[in-house]
């Protein structure tokens, strides 16, 4: 997304403001009713809610590591690319050779706030998967008297799966960090 | 060496937006011919220089090396800028590479050389410019002077057929200057490198250049050999130019 809004392709950069704005700016539990609701509703699907949660989460996410990698790609001088393009690279190699890895060494801090944002984020997919869970743990005990505690419990893994990769990714984020300062 | 076109500009023009930087430039250089640039600020040197690899696209006229065209931006621009080396007045080294590693990138990644030999190759030429015993460090440990003259030796490792050089000395502390123009006057002399030099250093020009090109408002004014052009311009921007540097 951030090479899409520095590419000098206009379509790209359309593509990529696009996205970035659109999921930057909606509030993450509108996404995430309409995505695990709404999806369903309209015939695609069902997902699972946990798949659901997933997806709305990475796309919000990504929106924002976006806008902190462009904003990183922006500190790296333009010279660095000059020269890159002056020795005959390519607009690929340029990027992942020479500015990709100077802009990661600014935005690793930025990173890690966002992935500590994530984690809290993940909770709103909580409430809505107890909202919901309540909703079809009680359609299920209704028709078929299935017990809901299995069904909860499932619940509380999925929401653990969900956060504590995240949790690694912040301590290898801030470890990053710790070796640059 | 025969005087073989090797960069030839067409009725070059360039705008940025309104502003019309480059007028109708029409300069051949020749293989193995060193050429100086002056000027004023803003008169589009760095323009030229930006524009003869292609770093800024031409609106108007051509522009060649070695008989070929230069290419929209892609692929086949990226290979050909290969072949013509720049050096710039901010150095431009990469940060996060050694002075090794910023040397023989471009042989790795665009000429396909492997890796061994592309270390060979770079340690030759860092000893060329006197450098070689700092291979191991990271541009930001470096000198202004030892900085460019790595800039240099990173550009000679893709084997160019010429050299641009944008202000390579103004950036630099008086005592760094000379090095760096040594290892330039050595390239010029005893390379038979060619080369366009944006500089105001006159001494250099008067013993490497053939000939001086000034320019002034995106246009060139008067073409020389340094003897003619510093002790007796033709054009009266010139001679004013000349008694504005000469004062300080
Ligand atoms: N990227 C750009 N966008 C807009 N205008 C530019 C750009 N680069 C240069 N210019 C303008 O083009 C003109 C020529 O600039 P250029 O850098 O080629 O001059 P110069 O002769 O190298 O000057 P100096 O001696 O100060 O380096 C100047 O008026 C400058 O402001
Ligand atoms: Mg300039």
């Amino acid at each position: 997304m951030a090479a899409c809004r520095v590419s000098p392709v206009p379509p790209l950069q359309w593509f990529g403001a696009t996205y970035v704005e659109l999921f930057r700016n909606a509030p993450l539990s509108v996404l995430m009713l309409l995505f695990v609701f709404g999806l369903t509703k309209a015939g695609v699907g069902p997902y699972s809610f946990f798949a659901s949660a997933i997806v709305v989460l990475s796309i919000y996410t990504s929106a924002f590591l976006a806008e902190t990698f462009r904003a990183g790609i922006n500190t790296v001088a333009a010279g660095q690319a000059e020269a890159a393009r002056a020795i005959g690279l390519t607009f690929p190699q340029t990027l992942g050779i020479v500015v990709f890895p100077q802009a990661l060494r600014t935005v690793v801090g930025p990173i890690g706030n966002l992935f500590i944002a994530l984690i809290k984020n993940s909770s709103i997919a909580s409430v809505i998967s107890v909202l919901e869970l309540s909703k079809r743990s009680n359609l299920l005990i209704d028709q078929q008297g299935v017990s809901p505690i299995p069904v909860f419990l499932g619940a509380a893994v999925a929401y653990l799966i969900l956060t504590l990769p995240s949790g690694f990714l912040v301590g290898y984020v801030e470890r990053k960090v710790s070796i640059k300062r | 060496m025969a005087d073989e076109a090797l960069v030839v500009l067409q009725g070059v023009n360039k705008w940025f937006g309104d502003l019309h930087v480059l007028r109708d430039i029409d300069l051949t250089i020749d293989r193995g011919e060193v050429v100086v640039v002056i000027g004023p600020s803003g008169s589009g040197k760095s323009t030229l220089c930006r524009v003869i690899n292609r770093l800024e696209p031409i609106q108007k006229g051509t522009i060649t090396i070695d008989g070929v065209a230069l290419p929209e931006e892609g692929k086949e621009l990226a290979r050909l800028r290969a072949d013509v080396g720049m050096v710039f007045q901010s150095f431009n080294l990469f940060a996060h590479k050694t002075v090794l590693q910023n040397v023989t990138l471009g042989p790795i990644k665009v000429r396909k050389t492997s890796k061994a030999q592309a270390a060979d190759q770079a340690m030759t030429l860092l000893e060329r410019v006197g450098i070689a015993d700092k291979a191991k460090r990271y541009p930001a440990e470096l000198s202004g002077g030892q900085q460019q003259r790595v800039a240099i030796a990173r550009a000679l490792a893709m084997d160019p057929k010429v050299m641009l050089f944008d202000e390579p000395t103004s950036a630099l502390d008086p005592e760094m200057i000379k090095e760096v123009l040594d290892v330039m006057l050595d390239l010029a002399q005893d390379a038979g490198m060619t080369m366009v030099v944006v500089t105001h250093e006159m001494g250099f020009a008067r013993s490497a250049a053939r000939r001086v090109v000034f320019m002034d408002q995106g246009a060139i004014v008067e073409i020389a050999s340094p003897e003619q052009f510093f002790s007796n311009p033709e054009s009266e921007r010139a001679q004013d130019f000349l008694s504005k540097i000469l004062a300080h």
